[in-house]
């Protein structure tokens, strides 16, 4: 049961990465490349007419997570409390600009609201990258100094960063050179993704400019991923023992790597889906090869006294977990309903639909 | 660790409070707006889908302000909470997931669709999609309430040797006897809100002499509305909630009353006093007697007890405040009646549209419905202190170990500042649209 509830769990949020990570990419991609008014518009509507449908799946998921492996949501929701809660203050500056930009038809306004938009989008993006990047590189569970436990095994407190910035150290802080490098990982794909998210959902000006825009960013994610690949092989050299164990998990590293390789191509993609499909196999391939070079640990830990949080030692009871299944197998038949609903009334190019006044 | 729970139960507090301005609005508004659009279909008299139309811009504003400030209280249960998530994770985490997933999901598939595509799906399909968002809503209110009742009257749960507590019976988490009375309370209360608000705009428009037909109509529909709810909520519904309080938190009860010695015979109740914390007692009391025992138990003898009958540790920790707050919620909701039959009675003698007196009463009323509401709710957060679970699990034991006071204090300035902004905002829109009016073009 706890696997089921895992897997359900981890398909949720990367639908949540998928979905929300194109306006977020939006909101990167029009922090640079947007200057006419008529292009800003359009490009905030890309993400203004779904950002609140997308972020539901971060709720859902939440809430899930918390149900299903309480243990983990408290200790981990309370280790990173500072970053987790400038996270919150980004969501909320980030969704006022989307939904405040054009309320009053006045130049300096929209001008303030767009670069709120576009500059907490950025943040997010980063955030989520180096949450990632702390899930798998570890923290200091129990708050180890020399060999004695601060706090019950299974919790801790990360500052944002230590002195050294090394993922190295005894005392790691959520921001060293190694999260920030997957944190800059994060932006870029984000950023690509909303990129082919513009091109497929509007007619932007700026639609050719964006596909070389694509392709550099491209290269530059392709040189990112080997180096934060080898370093993460240096800090965690068993990083592939599941991969060898279970061959099978390699289906995810190649989704991630035809993604990566396929948008090389994207000025030949004959659909514009292509390019979108390619950005959204990246992030789906990121997050579950991640996932499964950890399972069955969901946050390691640095130091040896304390174990290492699994989907094991953080779950609900069987009866609670059993009951909610039920519910939620009900829960996400619905969901898919409205999807499709959805999806066959915002079908196609969103520049002339109303938004905002 | 004094000031660590100081701090996490400052910041749970403002952002609630917070936070509740949005979503009462929310749940009122959107069966208004429900109704409308069905008078549209129905009538198919253009003035009620601009009516409807008009609605939905505030409630776009403010269904935003909603989203933008729950997310921070979801979040707030793991980290300013970790202990209590993780001991009753099992249990409420049932409720807020199905809270995430059935409701947050409803109301904001359909919200854009409701706001942006009248155009593209045609008059019935787009009642539909707001029928739909007012049904999350409601759902949204009646699992937030269900989370609420477990902690209050805790059901269908084992205490494991860990000090867990783990879910046994999921269908008590719906046949709680908290939680019927306590979501028809609230949804009635945020009923008596949204029809404030519609009532204080049609004032606004007869008064100013602008956009006088909607005026008269937002003014009709909403006391229509207004004078039924505000009956709806003191009774059966408040008087269920007061009868559970003192069935189930008699301490609480007496502290809500004021009762501070019990009296041998029947129960006063107390209209106004001040409590005096240093002298047990209450200063410059009004009271009538017997009349608490009649109300509670229909008795005129039934004795009730007082905070003397409770060790310290039973009783609330803020005892006036807890006073206060059902005081107001009780005094303001007998205003509200008031000047809801004040209304209807001169709506029957054709005066309502002359008679400016009230009309600037009514304008300026809007508040008042906002702070009922979040008193009614510092009644049930307040008398349930000193316990996040009622009688089993102290608060003090459920904050976060590892977040330091001078951690959440900065995260609480941060919400502080933050939701000035917001606040400030919230006003200007809702202000704005309210300026243009429903005829207002494109």
């Amino acid at each position: 049961m706890e696997i089921l509830w895992y897997i359900i769990i981890a398909i949720i949020l990367a639908i949540f990465f998928i979905l929300d990570g194109y306006d977020f990419g939006v909101g990167i991609i029009h922090l640079f490349f947007a200057k006419k008014e008529k292009d800003k518009l359009v490009i905030a509507k890309s993400a203004g007419l779904f950002w609140d449908s997308n972020e539901v799946w971060l709720v859902a998921g939440g809430g899930l997570l918390f149900m299903a492996f309480p243990t983990f949501y408290a200790s981990v929701f309370s280790g990173f409390y500072l970053p987790l809660i400038l996270v919150l203050w980004l969501i909320v500056f980030r969704a006022i600009g989307l939904e405040f930009r054009n309320q009053i038809n006045f130049q300096m306004w929209k001008d303030f609201w767009d670069k709120a938009f576009g500059v907490s989008s950025l943040l997010l993006a980063l955030f989520f990258g180096i949450a990632l990047g702390n899930v798998v590189r570890g923290v200091n569970l129990g708050g180890v100094i020399n060999g004695e436990s601060t706090y019950e095994s299974h919790y801790f407190f990360l500052p944002l960063w230590d002195s050294s910035f090394s993922p190295l150290s005894d005392t790691p802080g959520v921001i060293d050179w190694f999260t920030i490098i997957i944190g800059l990982i994060a932006v870029i794909v984000m950023g690509i993704h909303g990129a082919n998210w513009i091109i497929l959902k509007t007619n932007s000006s700026i639609n050719q400019q964006l596909k070389k825009v694509i392709f550099k960013l491209n290269i530059a994610l392709i040189i990112l991923t080997i180096f934060s690949l080898a370093i993460w092989l240096k800090i965690k050299p068993q990083a592939l023992d599941n991969f060898l164990d279970n061959p099978y998990l390699v289906i995810f590293p190649i989704i991630f790597f035809t993604g990566l390789i396929g948008s090389l191509f994207i000025k030949k993609f004959k659909s514009e889906r292509t390019g979108f499909f390619l950005s959204s196999a990246v992030i789906l391939g990121g997050i579950t090869s991640s996932l499964a070079s950890l399972f069955p640990v969901i946050l390691p830990s640095t130091n040896k006294i304390n174990e290492s949080l699994t989907i094991y030692n953080t779950s609900s009871t069987e009866y609670g977990l059993e009951t909610a299944f039920i519910w939620v197998i009900f829960g996400l038949i619905l969901v898919i309903i409205y999807v499709i609903f959805q999806l066959r009334i915002n079908s196609g190019k969103i520049d002339d639909f109303e938004y905002g006044h | 660790m004094e000031d660590m729970i100081l701090y996490d139960r400052l910041q749970f507090a403002f952002t609630i409070t917070f936070h509740y301005i949005f979503p009462q609005l929310t749940m009122g508004l959107s069966l208004l707006i429900v109704y409308f659009k069905w008078k549209y279909l129905k009538t198919q008299t253009e003035k009620y889908n601009k009516a409807a139309k008009f609605l939905m811009k505030i409630f776009a504003v403010n269904f935003t302000m909603g989203v933008v400030t729950g997310i921070p209280m979801e979040f707030q249960f793991g980290t300013n909470w970790a202990k209590f998530s993780e001991l009753t994770g099992n249990i409420i985490g049932q409720t807020l997931a199905m809270e995430g997933l059935f409701s947050f999901f409803l109301e904001s598939s359909f919200l854009a669709l409701f706001i942006f595509g009248e155009k593209l799906m045609g008059q019935k399909l787009h009642f539909l999609t707001g029928f739909l968002v007012f049904l999350g809503s409601w759902a949204s209110g009646l699992l937030i309430l269900a989370t609420n009742a477990w902690m209050q009257h805790p059901v269908g749960y084992e205490i494991l040797e860990n000090g867990k507590f783990v879910l046994n019976h999921f269908g008590e988490l719906f046949s709680n006897p908290w939680l019927i009375p306590a979501f028809l309370h609230n949804q009635m209360a945020s009923l008596v809100t949204s029809s404030f608000l519609i009532i204080s705009i049609g004032a606004f428009y007869i008064l100013s002499k602008k956009n006088i037909e909607y005026g008269k109509l937002f003014l009709k529909t909403g006391i229509v509305f207004g004078l039924t709810s505000s009956f709806l909520v003191a009774f059966p519904t408040g008087d269920w909630n007061a009868k559970n309080v003192a069935k189930y938190q008699p301490a609480s009860f007496a502290a809500m009353e004021g009762i501070f010695e019990t009296e041998h015979g029947g129960a006063e109740i107390v209209l106004v006093g001040q409590p005096n914390m240093l002298e047990k007692k209450l200063d410059n009391k009004l009271s009538i007697p017997n009349v608490l025992s009649i109300l509670t138990y229909q008795s005129w003898n039934k004795q009730i007890p007082g905070m003397d009958q409770f060790t310290e540790d039973e009783l609330p920790t803020n005892i006036p405040g807890l006073y206060y707050s059902y005081h107001i919620m009780v005094g303001l909701g007998t205003i509200f009646i008031g000047l809801m039959v004040l209304a209807a009675f001169l709506w029957w003698r054709k005066k309502l549209f002359e008679y400016r007196p009230l009309l600037w009463a009514l304008m300026f009323a809007v508040p008042f419905p906002f702070i009922a509401n979040l008193t009614g709710w510092y009644v049930a957060e307040l008398g349930r202190q000193p316990y996040l679970v009622y009688g089993l699990l102290k608060t003090v034991d459920g904050i976060s170990p590892t977040v330091s006071s001078g951690n959440s204090l900065f995260t609480l300035l941060g919400f502080v500042g933050l939701y000035i902004l917001l606040g400030l905002l919230f006003l200007l829109l809702v202000g704005k649209i309210i300026n243009e009016g429903p005829t207002k073009k494109h």
